[in-house]
């Protein structure tokens, strides 16, 4: 019997020792081979899809961490999903180097503000820089917004403020940037696909 | 996609132009690869340099940047005058009988209509004859001279081989080769796909290079067919998505448009957009804009969305004008705009003339940034020398960055190319305090919504009546939004065969958008997605089973719209309901109704003989050869040189007006800041290289160690006229800017002879910025023109012009 090293993990994980299933002449070479035990075998697997070009490879994540409620999970390896009938377990360079976009040095960790004129980051917190851009956005709209044009037909347009939305992140946080800023009767509203 | 990307593996000819997946799009290109080992496909690349999807090509044509519908027109000139065409096809499923109205007309680059001071067309001309019974006129003999068949082989009769080598730099023979490839694909059971990306859409005429692919494949009988369609190779993961729920400027969820100020009341607005049938027993799928509205508005508004107020349509914004990004930003650069929020977008490095992005964002009250990563925008304000000389003292505009999650940290679906809708889970927690995009909107929606409600305000209805039906009010779950968007029934629906059956129980998710209502009775936020979020997310489905072996995988995933994995797919079978090629059945009539590997793109019940067109969308029932007044230069795409040309004129035209598009918007400043060939005498164009996605990676170790330095790509023969070695460090200028970079010299672009005169061509590729783990470099935006499509105004940074000067040794 022939087992891919996938296949053979998957049966690892599903319960089945992997000492009985070498003991039953299932022993794929690479794993066993290796006199430690496989690095992702006691990881958490994660289906996800890489966030780069329009392709949508499938990939698998895998984290240290169970899932319980005090283990924080964090990733040590993601590569191509074998099972995605496009890319079938392949990724290009960026793609099989993720793991280095996940834990850039450059992600950002608070939230910052910069002051007129100031040449550096202060950090904030969450409430102050919501509450302050929240004052900030409500007070123009309330200055700004135009509700009926010079021929007095109602218009309710805010043209004043505007905003480029992501198309790299999910439908679902689209859509509800969408719903909120376009009820807020922002007209200057696009994203990446405009350019 | 019309197609998905496995299908590409069904194509006899592949061709790629304005595009180079092979770096770009790698684990897709991969299907061009299964097409060329396993169905003996042949791969035509055309671009202005030899790129990796070049070097695996069975031909590669070099062509001067921006000249690609003369290219086209060329091809389709080649196909008419030699009869290389699928009849059938082009009669029973394009508009090619249609008779044009006599007033119609085009001379020396200009359509009927112009009007030079506005530069735009009336586009009343632009229309079919109609009979007395309201229908288009048609002569199936296709002899009118009146006909679109013969007014389109008389408008490409001009672009002759001659003409084509002329404009382009392609040799002749070199074309004529590719005319033939490409038309051995018009016999039925021959296919080719075209594969195209920004090379195609950064142009001035961006809309109309996919209108000339469109109109071949059309001619060809390509459309709906598996290995055929056009296919659009997007940008990001999910510019798709977004573009499906209308996060653009005139856009509203499932390609609804924003009312415009002239749209008076409901009425007004729905009228001229529930299109009604041009031709006898048409669909016109359009015929139910109403009830995809109504079910948006209640998704937004619920119970403050009534017949009686129309709906909340007063809470909609109406347009003036465009408020697209160039738009806004030349709005920015004149003062009037306060504030700006960028969402993991970074409008600096994406937007052209850097310098007057820099000036706009100096001009903001305040500025928020939300994003996995440290961005130019961010920081736009900081000096960073030479590559961002800017004095942060005089910089007055409040700046807030917010840290959000990346795709690891977070669940979703992302539309791919193909129109998957692929739901993703979250496998890590974020960095420090990051949080996702949906509850930082949601967080910062509360506030204002709780400002509106202590203190009012202008207009507050809009915003304390949004539907908010999310259990956790701060942080909306992804499976919320997704149900929200599918949509569901607010009352009983019943069964239209039976009223005494209910079809779907009040509250429960909708399946199709045949459900949909416009009495508000169903709620869905964006009515192509229905059926995405049933009683189970179907997104999230993932079996990978093949049944058909054309590589549909129908149950991975959920595809709109209706889980639909080829668009037009009724048009793969001839007017009978027969597959035109039986090895590649996707759909076909079996005497009751329409059956198949693939969902139909068809009313289900509805046999062939009735007449109904596979084009259900467009109100004539079949594909447009003649765009009538869709598009904004034009109903036939014709050539016009780019904003800045290495040509003194277009060598198609003679009034100067109609050198360039002449539909297309360019505000004066941004007219004066061209640049022309005497000054700057190259071609150039940017590009992306394999090793990068954008201005992500240059934060990532491992592609930052593989590219990590800037530098620009020059021929031989231009390295050679300059006296620049390769590896030396080159100035490179627009009229707008310069950029310094290490030259690499190449074999992959040739001068090309164009209208007499040599051209080179500089390749720029666009990754390095002053942010990064990269060396620091320039933002190739620092050169582009402020100019984009005369449609959808994408910018033209395929095209343009710069100078090259040597700089000394680094």
């Amino acid at each position: 019997m022939n087992l891919s090293r996938r296949q053979f993990l998957k049966l690892t994980t599903s319960g089945i020792g992997a000492t009985s299933l070498g003991a039953l002449g299932f022993a794929p070479d690479r794993v066993l081979a290796d006199v430690r035990n496989f690095k992702l075998a006691s990881t958490t697997q994660t289906r996800n899809t890489c966030p780069y070009c329009s392709v949508g490879c499938g990939i698998l994540m895998y984290g240290l961490g169970d899932r319980s409620k005090n283990a924080r999970l964090r990733l040590v390896h993601i590569e191509g999903d074998p099972d995605h009938p496009v890319n079938r377990g392949t990724l290009c360079p960026k793609g099989a180097s993720l793991l280095d976009f996940v834990n850039s040095p450059h992600r950002l960790k608070f939230p910052e503000y910069r002051a007129p004129g100031s040449s550096e980051w202060q950090r904030v917190t969450w409430e102050w820089a919501l509450d302050r851009i929240a004052r900030l956005m409500k007070d123009d709209r309330d200055k700004n917004f135009i509700a009926k044009n010079a021929a007095g037909v109602p218009v309710n347009r805010w043209t004043s403020v505007g905003m480029l939305a992501a198309s790299a992140s999910s439908n679902e946080s689209g859509y509800l940037t969408h719903k909120v800023f376009r009820a807020m009767g922002m007209t200057a509203l696009d994203n990446q696909a405009r350019v | 996609m019309t197609n998905h990307w496995a299908d590409i593996k069904n194509a006899n000819v592949i061709i790629v132009m304005g595009g180079n997946p092979a770096e770009a799009h790698p684990c897709g290109f991969k299907w061009v690869t299964e097409a060329k080992a396993h169905n003996k496909a042949r791969l035509i690349v055309v671009d202005p340099r030899f790129t990796r999807t070049a070097a695996v090509a069975d031909q590669f044509v070099q062509i001067r940047p921006g000249t690609d519908i003369a290219f086209l027109g060329g091809v389709m000139n080649y196909l008419l005058s030699n009869d290389a065409i699928q009849h059938d096809y082009v009669k029973a499923y394009t508009n090619a009988s249609f008779i044009v109205r006599a007033d119609f007309t085009f001379d020396d680059g200009l359509f009927s209509g112009y009007d030079e001071a506005g530069r735009k067309y009336d586009k009343a001309s632009w229309t079919y004859e109609l009979g007395p019974d309201g229908f288009a006129k048609v002569d199936p003999t296709l002899q009118d001279p009146r006909c679109v068949y013969q007014l389109l082989k008389k408008h490409y009769s001009r672009y002759t081989p001659e003409m084509v080598s002329s404009i382009t730099g392609a040799k002749q023979e070199e074309f004529l080769q590719v005319c033939k490839t490409i038309a051995s694909t018009a016999p039925a059971d021959r296919t080719m796909t075209s594969l195209y990306a920004l090379g195609w859409t950064q142009h001035s005429v961006g809309s109309q290079n996919i209108r000339s692919m469109a109109m071949i494949q059309l001619l060809l009988g390509n459309m709906g067919m598996a290995g055929g369609g056009v296919n659009a190779l997007r940008g990001h993961s999910n510019i798709q998505g977004l573009t499906d729920l209308g996060v653009l400027s005139d856009l509203l969820p499932g390609y609804l448009t924003i009312p415009k100020e002239t749209d008076k009341d409901l009425d007004a607005y729905l009228a001229p957009r529930t299109l009604k049938p041009l031709r006898p027993g048409q669909m016109s799928y359009w015929q139910n804009y109403p009830k995809f509205f109504v079910s948006l508005q209640k998704a937004w508004w619920g119970e403050a969305a009534t017949k009686e107020n129309q709906f909340a349509y007063e809470y909609l914004p109406k347009l003036d004008k465009l408020y697209d990004l160039l738009a806004v930003f030349d709005l920015m650069h004149q003062g009037k705009v306060n504030g700006y929020i960028c969402q993991g977008f970074n409008p600096l490095a994406s937007a052209p003339n850097k310098a007057k992005v820099i000036d706009g964002l100096s001009k903001l009250k305040f500025l928020v940034v939300i994003d996995p990563l440290v961005t130019e925008t961010s920081t736009f304000w900081r000096n960073a020398g030479e590559f961002n000389p800017v004095e942060p003292s005089k910089i007055e505009t409040e700046v807030f960055r917010l840290p959000s999650t990346c795709f690891a940290e977070e669940d979703g679906s992302l539309t791919n190319s193909s129109r998957w809708l692929q739901w993703h889970f979250k496998g890590a927690e974020p960095p420090g305090e990051a949080k996702t995009d949906l509850e930082i909107v949601g967080e910062l929606f509360g506030r204002i919504r709780r400002l509106y409600a202590k203190e009012g305000g202008t207009f507050p209805d809009p915003i304390v009546k949004l539907t908010w039906p999310y259990a956790i009010a701060s942080a909306p779950s992804a499976e919320e939004v997704a149900r929200e968007y599918n949509g569901w029934a607010l009352a009983d629906l019943p069964d239209p065969k039976d009223k005494t059956k209910i079809l779907v129980k009040r509250g429960d998710q909708l399946t199709t958008f045949g459900q949909l209502t416009d009495d508000g009775s169903t709620a869905a936020g964006c009515w192509i997605y229905t059926g995405s979020y049933t009683d189970k997310n179907n997104m999230a489905r993932r079996e990978t089973a093949d049944p058909s072996g054309l590589g549909l995988a129908p149950a991975w995933a959920w595809a709109w719209p209706l889980n639909r994995r080829v668009l037009y797919n009724a048009a793969s079978c001839d007017p009978t309901g027969k597959p035109w090629d039986p090895r590649r059945t996707l759909v076909k009539w079996n005497g009751e109704k329409w059956v198949g590997a693939d969902v139909p793109d068809f009313k289900v019940d509805q046999p062939p003989e009735s007449g109904m067109a596979p084009f259900i969308m467009n109100p004539e029932g079949v594909g447009r050869l003649f765009g009538a007044d869709k598009m904004a230069e034009g109903p036939f795409p014709e050539h016009y040189e780019p904003f800045e040309s290495p040509l003194a004129r277009n060598p198609m035209h003679e009034k100067p007006v109609a050198s360039t598009n002449p539909a297309a918007r360019i505000y004066a400043e941004d007219k004066a800041a061209l640049g022309t060939a005497e000054h700057f005498p190259y071609a150039a164009t940017t590009y992306r290289l394999t090793e990068h996605f954008h201005f992500w990676t240059k934060h990532a170790r491992i592609p930052a160690v593989l590219q990590p330095e800037q530098f620009v790509e020059i021929g031989e023969a231009l390295a050679k006229e300059k006296g620049i070695r390769d590896g030396e460090r080159i100035k490179v200028r627009s009229n707008r800017g310069e950029i310094v970079a290490k030259a690499v010299v190449t074999k992959r672009i040739r001068p090309l002879t164009v209208a007499g005169k040599t051209v080179h061509t500089v390749g720029i590729p666009i990754h390095w910025g002053f942010e990064g783990l990269t060396k620091p470099g320039y933002l190739a935006n620092t050169l582009t023109p402020f100019v984009g499509d005369a449609n959808v105004q994408t910018p033209e940074f395929k095209a343009f012009l710069v100078n090259v000067e040597k700089l000394g040794v680094a």
